[in-house]
């Protein structure tokens, strides 16, 4: 434990490029980036294939091959081939990994809402899109919010991976720690990310909270 | 960036697959395969207890699901490099947070899956005089097996790509390749690891998916009728 304190009071880490807030406001907008740039691909892509009902395949398969693909080998061959003038190499992963989870939520929670609601609001006179956006959404809006939240998730982890590849953020603390056999500095460096994780799937619980309707999350029984 | 090098060098392979050295690609592979089925296998016989135990006492799957969802939250490289202290620069360093993250997935599958039973199966079974451990036996956990082994598929699979950021410990089994190809700026040892942790996460996939035909052949029975 005294390997924290010693980490946490060096003045070393409250200054200059390598303090503690600079790392960790690095590694807050790398992931917020990646986090919305991953959303605005699979929110839309989830939509219009829960919505239409073609194209499960592709959910399917992106899904299982997301998780298959190591990403540390993916970050090593992109830095490899463009090298790191551009931080593309790095983002590019990062959002590929961060897809799937979210188009695979935003489709099942589409998809998994009951057909008597759906047909209710047709009947009601609403068009499809009003459809989606109405009852479908709001009703698929836990999963939606599951899926962007384990696409943080892996944002934050795989952004401190990222690190060997030259990508600032706290992951620094513990690829540069090794290097220079400063354990404290890796261990310190762990603790923040540890946090950091903790703190982003809080924030999507509160987020969950405020957004989803009391009726959908039966926090409200309708009786 | 570099010079002409060829995108991949089958020589490469050859000469690195069963050679003296404990990174020789046969070596790595099995190192690989042990780190990630090690997790699964003791995620599942510890998932098992546990997740009866929360079909027993609903009130513990609250707190139970809470605290494994925040598990599943950290990140597996803070994990490793908290854990390095403990256990030192050894297999077992990424094997221990591989296991967390399997339980966070198995621990709800098994409770999901003992939640399928349909309430007239089960009261079947105790008309037909089951006691509770040979219902719990024989009609439960087979009914329970396909969601089982739908959160294993995920467990092995996410496992199998998780090992290989051990390698930043130089406990990485196939992903020690990806280290290697950034230190001498070379190719060929990233794609075959890729390839290689890939095919092998396709054939534990296969594998479960047999395993689960076998284990509940009244699914098929079905289909076919």
């Amino acid at each position: 434990m005294n390997w924290l304190t010693d980490f946490f009071t060096d003045p070393a880490n409250w200054s200059g490029s390598n303090a503690i807030p600079v790392r960790l406001l690095e590694h807050l907008e790398f992931s917020v980036i990646a986090l919305l740039l991953a959303a605005l691909i699979g929110v839309p892509l989830g939509l219009l294939i829960g919505h239409t009902g073609r194209g499960g395949v592709l959910v399917v398969v992106s899904a299982n091959v997301a998780r298959a693909l190591p990403t540390l080998g993916l970050l090593v061959l992109l830095v490899l081939l463009f090298g790191t003038a551009s931080v593309w190499p790095v983002l590019i992963p990062l959002i590929a990994l961060a897809v799937p989870p979210i188009l695979v939520n935003t489709f099942e929670g589409i998809r998994g809402v009951d057909p008597e609601l759906r047909d209710a609001a047709y009947g009601m006179g609403l068009r499809g899109p009003q459809v989606l956006g109405r009852v479908l959404v709001p009703v698929a809006l836990p999963l939606i919010l599951l899926g962007l939240r384990l696409a943080a998730v892996q944002i934050v982890a795989t952004a401190a991976v990222a690190a060997y590849v030259g990508l600032g953020g706290l992951g620094r603390y513990i690829i540069d720690g090794l290097a220079t056999q400063k354990y404290e500095q890796v261990v310190g460096g762990s603790v923040l990310i540890v946090l950091f994780a903790l703190a982003a799937q809080a924030l999507f619980a509160v987020a969950q909270r405020v957004t989803v309707s009391p009726g959908v999350s039966q926090r409200v029984r309708i009786r | 960036m570099d010079d002409g090098q060829p995108l991949f060098r089958w020589s490469w392979v050859v000469s690195n697959w069963d050679n003296d050295s404990p990174n020789s690609i046969v070596n790595l592979l099995q190192a690989h395969i042990v780190m990630s089925a090690v997790p699964v296998i003791v995620g599942l016989l510890v998932s098992l207890p546990l997740g009866l135990l929360c079909v027993r006492w609903r009130w513990l799957y609250q707190p139970v699901s809470g605290l494994m969802n925040a598990v599943y939250a950290l990140p597996s490289l803070a994990l490793f490099m908290i854990l390095l202290a403990v256990t030192g620069a050894e297999p077992v360093t990424v094997i221990i947070p591989l296991t967390f993250y399997a339980m966070a997935v198995l621990i709800p599958a098994v409770v999901d899956g003992l939640a399928s039973v349909p309430e007239h199966v089960r009261q079947s079974a105790v008309a037909m005089g089951f006691t509770p451990l040979r219902r719990l036996v024989q009609v439960e956990l087979p009914i329970a097996v396909p969601v089982v082994l739908a959160g294993m598929r995920v467990v092995a699979v996410s496992s199998i790509s998780l090992v290989s950021v051990g390698a930043l410990i130089g406990q990485g089994g196939l992903g020690n390749f990806f280290t290697d190809a950034y230190q001498r700026d070379f190719y060929t040892p990233a794609i075959a690891g890729i390839v290689l942790i890939v095919l092998l996460a396709l054939v534990a996939d296969g594998a479960l998916v047999l395993l689960q035909r076998l284990l509940t052949p009244w699914m098929r029975a079905r289909r076919s009728a």
